[in-house]
């Protein structure tokens, strides 16, 4: 197996001096080593021994046992219940099952029937059963930042609808985000039709104008693509999100990655992966060859390669272009049926026009369906409405467009000269400051609803407790604006859908809140074909800027509508490992031109005058000339969390030009300092991540096992757990299941920066070959519950142990905090409470998980291979007195991966499914020769290059 | 000059010398002894309830099988404390008008739950299993002693680490035949399985497993 030099930072790559004598230090800065003396030091123990002394004298103050007044139908004390749901993030739903513990929801899963989940659940997801919890939601009425009663909105409102009944709604206006709910579709509907000279407006600031731009261009209708990687031999992404946020993206990373890992389980055919991006993406990460091109670079190639496979004239192919480019179009000819194209809803309608144009050449395996979501009119008309002092009453269902709409548009200006402007949002955001009333809105889990998936399958929105705070729902405002008898969110969802249903609705009603999916509601194929003058009528490539600055979502903050969610902001970025700060990614070559050093702060001036002043972060990767910005952060109206966290970089996007512009770039002299956790550790050049080429795959691999020692036996179970590297997408989910699974806390940006993240899995990241383009590869690193434990044998208090299954088992109540077996774990996955980070989290005690301890200050923590969840089937199993099935137990990390890439059973058991991914050839243990018998393994990364492209 | 000392102080230094090693030995004994007493652990001594609820009447004198009230003993971690409704099944019917019932029948008027002071508590570190304990031949009686004497609840054990782990060590004394689990009072006779036949019987895990940490703490 031959070795690559994986590195994941520069200074480690360069082994700089510096940085190898920082990570030396016990305690990095800035927390520094020293600074108490011996009298000092001995001072404090024997303070902290008395006041230890005197806490151990108190009795526990008594405890009540509060059983319900009457019995709640089929709960049973202690026994979790599951509640499916949907949840709508950016208009469209994915299915999710929430866990009740006596009543509150305490985890999201997926929900494995609904199609864009398919039991998977991402970070965002995940996250929101933390923003149900927020302390610092919106809980009153605002009349101009005064707490009104909810009756003076309704008076006011009932005032106005007899205006409206005389002038038929002139005036009026409702703003929403991306549409796809039928009910309020419905709603919105019929209140133009009572009210003609009203209008609905859209801005969704993830928006994906361009994709539909692309297929208007192409085929003159706003038809929907959905790439089937199930059926894909060869895969060309564009700056594709259709791993990571794209609408469906987890069913999409679950077919990829059957497809990616195909040698590892004997299924199928291997896909090839290129990517051609500005800016790293996760698919990117995975392909087999990943080029980084400048935009202007890239519509170009892809006019050259559609010409080349026939999607457009000759002189397309004029001109210089890559070398490789001859040898991906060879590979895409050679594969017609088989290979398709795919781009990310950033780039422009004209590359989605020409991935189009390719996939109907190539015959590729996509779907094309009807629009799930339902158009109306755009921010930009009424933003000029609103100027014009045409707009009477304006109604914000959600969104907050004072912080997320283009800023040539001058909302907040345009929202001051609305009369009365009324904003529905879960926080007093920056839209709230400006608008004249603000309603506090339920949280999904709190409120009835109903969304359809990417491919158009509806789902009911059903709550899952009842509204922690006084919430009104989106429905509800509808229904108040139209006079409604109603104002009952569930009343407008059931009789929307009970017109709809032929039959006895109520049965059918009742299964669809069970299944959590309203069964045949799929949009419907559409039929399409290329315009004649497709090529002709494409927009001439438009001179390429000096320096482009690519204005991208944040990974997990997306809009920036959860910022006040700390698992979100403490969750490291696949990529940059950034967390609680955005930077300007520059690559390495520019960074050098530009003379830039680490962190350096530069300004960025955009082509329409914004200025932003962001960090720099050198990004392997990047392609040149090109600045990638996150947005989502610089929130200066929300909760304490996510205030002033990282820069707005929103101020840069224009109407027209939402993910690009033209800018120049100044260093400001300043120096920042970003927490990543990134280059917190060091490999010394161990072999971590390993990689075969697909021709390899089968070569068997030498272990050297080597004991003095005999083996300890398992008789029982024995638990073992294998990640495969060809199927991690580096996405997140596991990290974020994990830490709402286990109570794990978020530590805040300085805490970071002292190394002490929390998070029992980490993903790391690694950068294989030259930083201009490199190889990138990811690796999720849990507990490796080692059967030769090197933590325990330090622990001067037996904290640490093995069980009867061959766990590395963490007793708490035990733990003395001596740190030792964190200093002796070779793999770094334990982790230690330097402050009571639980006991200072202000988010309420009923949200955390029953099952699992909250630990304490000085107490060590790591990965328990969900203990909690092993002990609960064995349990069950011992009760019915039967063996624990293979597949029983799931952990969270390996329940929430959209690619399946964790597999978690019995190894004592052949036929079970980690004991037969373990069986492959590719299978091999992080360090092995330390002899540590980890229980988890790695399936070797396989690539499957195209032999006539040259190792770049 | 008269010395500082006089003959007396050899003998209260030697006194003091004495009384401070005495006493560290006896602040020792107190530290190791002392939580473990029946006062400090709180065994045998009724806690104060909202409603003085007999188990003595109710187990003892009418006969109420355990599970009438706690109902998920079976098949979850916690017994399961009954809801008003409970109490009001029969109670709405018998002594409709006891004083002592009032804060029951204002629970179900207001909606609003009697809080119950826990009686057998553990730290939240420790996860019991109420279900497993019964699957598998532990009665009631043997943690929760005989409730059937009890007018008001108390603690019958410590319910200290070691108390568990010496049952989890070797569980086969305090094994019962399945008819006899929610039984009071109860004695094995001739004709009981022994321990041994029990354990066999039961398929129950060998000491080593059942004293992994992991059984208890999570």
């Amino acid at each position: 197996m031959s070795r690559r030099f994986w590195w994941r930072s520069f200074a480690e790559r360069a082994d700089d001096p510096d940085y190898l004598a920082a990570i030396a230090h016990e305690f990095p800065e800035p927390h520094g080593e020293g600074g108490v003396d011996r009298r000092r030091f001995l001072q404090l123990v024997a303070a902290s021994a008395a006041l230890a002394g005197l806490d151990g004298c108190s009795s526990l103050p008594p405890e009540h046992i509060v059983p319900r007044v009457e019995p709640l139908a089929g709960e049973e004390a202690g026994v979790p219940r599951y509640v499916a749901t949907a949840l709508v993030q950016e208009g469209y739903a994915t299915g999710a099952i929430l866990q009740h513990r006596m009543g509150r929801p305490v985890k999201l899963e997926g929900n494995p029937d609904h199609p864009a989940s398919l039991g998977a659940a991402d970070a965002t997801l995940q996250a929101a059963i933390l923003d149900l919890y927020d302390p610092e939601r919106s809980a009153a009425v605002l009349n101009s930042g005064r707490v009104v009663d909810w009756n003076k909105l309704t008076l006011l409102l009932a005032g106005k609808r007899t205006d409206w009944a005389k002038t038929g709604g002139a005036g009026l206006r409702i703003l929403t985000g991306r549409m796809t709910s039928p009910t309020l579709a419905a709603q919105l509907a019929a209140l133009l039709k009572q009210y003609p000279g009203a209008a609905w407006h859209q801005w969704e600031p993830m928006s994906r104008d361009a994709v539909a731009g692309g297929a208007n261009l192409a085929f003159g209708k706003p038809v929907e693509a959905l790439p089937q990687f199930d059926k894909a031999d060869i895969v060309l992404a564009i700056e594709s999100d259709a791993i990571s946020s794209a609408p469906g993206h987890l069913a999409y990373a679950r077919a990829f990655a059957e497809r990616r890992r195909a040698a590892e389980t004997g299924q199928g055919k291997m896909s090839r992966v290129y990517a051609i991006e500005a800016t790293p993406t996760l698919i990117g990460a995975s392909a087999d060859h990943r080029f980084a091109l400048k935009p202007a670079e890239i519509e170009t190639t892809l006019r050259a390669i559609a010409a080349a496979v026939g999607a457009g004239p000759n002189e397309w192919q004029d001109g210089d272009r890559p070398h490789w480019v001859d040898a991906v179009v060879a590979d895409l000819s050679t594969h017609k049926g088989v290979a398709l194209v795919h781009a990310g809803a950033e780039q422009s309608s004209t590359i989605h026009s020409l991935a189009h144009a390719i996939n109907a050449a190539l015959s590729a395996p996509v779907r094309y369906i009807e629009p799930v979501a339902v158009g109306a009119a755009d921010i930009k008309s009424l933003a000029a409405e609103m100027h014009a002092g045409k707009v009477d009453t304006l109604l914000i269902l959600g969104g907050n467009p004072a912080y997320d709409a283009p800023a040539d548009l001058g909302f907040v200006e345009a929202l001051k000269r609305v009369k009365l402007s009324i904003q529905l949002a879960t926080h007093a955001d920056e839209t709230a400051a400006v608008a004249a009333y603000h309603v506090p809105a339920l949280h999904p889990f709190e409120d009835w609803g109903d969304g359809r998936a990417f491919d158009g399958t509806a789902a009911i929105v059903q709550p899952q407790i009842r509204p922690l705070v006084p919430g009104h729902s989106a429905a509800e405002m509808i229904a108040l604006l139209a006079g409604a008898q109603t104002l009952d969110p569930r009343k407008q969802v059931i009789d929307h859908w009970r017109q709809t249903t032929p039959g006895d609705f109520d049965t059918v009603w009742a299964g669809w809140l069970r299944r959590g999916v309203i069964p045949n509601t799929a949009a419907g194929a559409a039929s399409v074909s290329l315009r004649g003058d497709f090529a002709a009528s494409l927009p001439k490539p438009a001179a390429a800027p000096g320096l482009t600055v690519l204005i991208r979502p944040d990974p997990f903050l997306r809009d920036g509508a959860q910022a006040n969610n700390g698992w979100l902001q403490e969750l490291p970025r696949p990529l940059t490992r950034l967390v609680w700060d955005n930077a300007a990614l520059i690559a390495p070559a520019t960074a050098k031109r530009l003379e830039l050093g680490p962190e350096d702060v530069v300004e960025i001036a955009s082509a329409g005058g914004a200025k932003v002043r962001v960090p720099a972060l050198v990004a392997p990767g990047q392609a040149e000339d090109c600045v990638t910005l996150s947005l989502g952060f610089g929130r200066t109206a929300i909760g304490a969390v996510g205030r002033d966290v990282g820069v707005d970089v929103g101020r840069l996007r224009r109407a027209g030009a939402l993910w690009q512009t033209g800018a120049t770039l100044h260093p400001t002299g300043e120096h920042a300092t970003l927490a990543t956790t990134q280059h917190q550790q060091n490999m010394a050049g161990r072999d971590m991540v390993r990689t075969r080429p697909l021709t390899a795959a089968e070569d068997k691999h030498e272990t050297v096992e080597a004991s003095l020692y005999p083996r300890h036996p398992y008789d029982g179970n024995a638990w073992g757990m294998t990640i495969s590297l060809s199927s991690c997408i580096g996405c997140g989910a596991c990290t974020a299941a994990c830490q709402a699974e286990n109570n794990i806390p978020v530590v805040g940006r300085e805490e970071v920066m002292r190394e002490r993240a929390m998070h029992w899995i980490r993903v790391d990241r690694y950068w294989g070959g030259t930083p201009d383009a490199p190889e990138i590869a990811f690796q999720p690193v849990p507990c490796m519950h080692c059967e030769d434990a090197p933590c325990e044998v330090v622990c001067p208090v037996g904290a640490t142990t093995h069980d009867s299954d061959g766990l590395n088992v963490m007793v708490y109540n035990r733990c003395v905090g001596t740190r030792f077996c964190s200093n002796n774990c070779p793999y770094k996955v334990r982790r230690f409470n330097f402050y009571g980070y639980s006991g200072n989290d202000p988010r309420p005690a009923m949200s955390w998980n029953p099952d699992v301890t909250v630990r304490g200050r000085g107490v060590m923590e790591k990965c328990t291979y969900c203990i909690q969840r092993i002990r609960e089937a064995k349990i069950a199993a011992d009760r019915d007195d039967r063996p624990i099935r293979d597949g029983e137990i799931v952990t969270a990390c390996q329940q929430a991966c959209p690619t399946q890439a964790i597999v978690f059973g019995d190894i004592n058991d052949p036929k079970s499914a980690v004991s037969t991914r373990k069986a492959t050839p590719l299978d091999y243990a992080l360090l092995e020769e330390l002899n540590t018998r980890p229980r988890t393994t790695y399936a070797a990364r396989v690539t499957n290059r195209n032999p006539a492209i040259a190792e770049g | 000059m008269t010395p500082i000392f006089g003959p007396a102080a050899n003998l209260v230094s030697k006194l003091v010398l004495l009384a401070l090693g005495g006493s560290l030995v006896v602040l020792l004994l107190v530290g190791w002894i002392g939580p473990s007493t029946e006062w400090a652990s709180r065994v045998g001594y009724p806690v104060e309830q909202p409603v003085p609820f007999s188990h003595k009447h109710h187990v003892g004198g009418l006969g109420l099988d355990c599970r009438f009230c706690h109902t998920t003993v079976e098949t979850s971690a916690t017994a399961g404390m009954p809801p008003t409704h409970t109490c009001m099944t029969c109670h709405s019917q018998l002594w409709t008008n006891a004083q002592m019932l009032a804060p029951v029948r204002q629970s179900l008027a207001d909606d609003k739950p009697i809080q119950w002071t826990r009686v057998n508590r553990l730290p939240d570190y420790v996860y019991f299993n109420h279900s497993i304990h019964v699957a598998k031949g532990i009665g009631c009686e043997t943690c929760h002693g005989n409730v059937a004497q009890m007018p008001l609840m108390e603690k019958a054990h410590t319910l200290r680490m070691g108390w568990c782990v010496d049952c989890h060590r070797d569980p086969r004394p305090n094994l019962r035949p399945k008819s006899a689990e929610f039984a009071m009072g109860w004695h094995p006779t001739a004709e009981t399985p022994s321990g041994d036949e029990l354990f066999k019987q039961e398929h129950i895990h060998t000491a080593q497993e059942l004293t992994d940490c992991s059984v208890c703490h999570r």
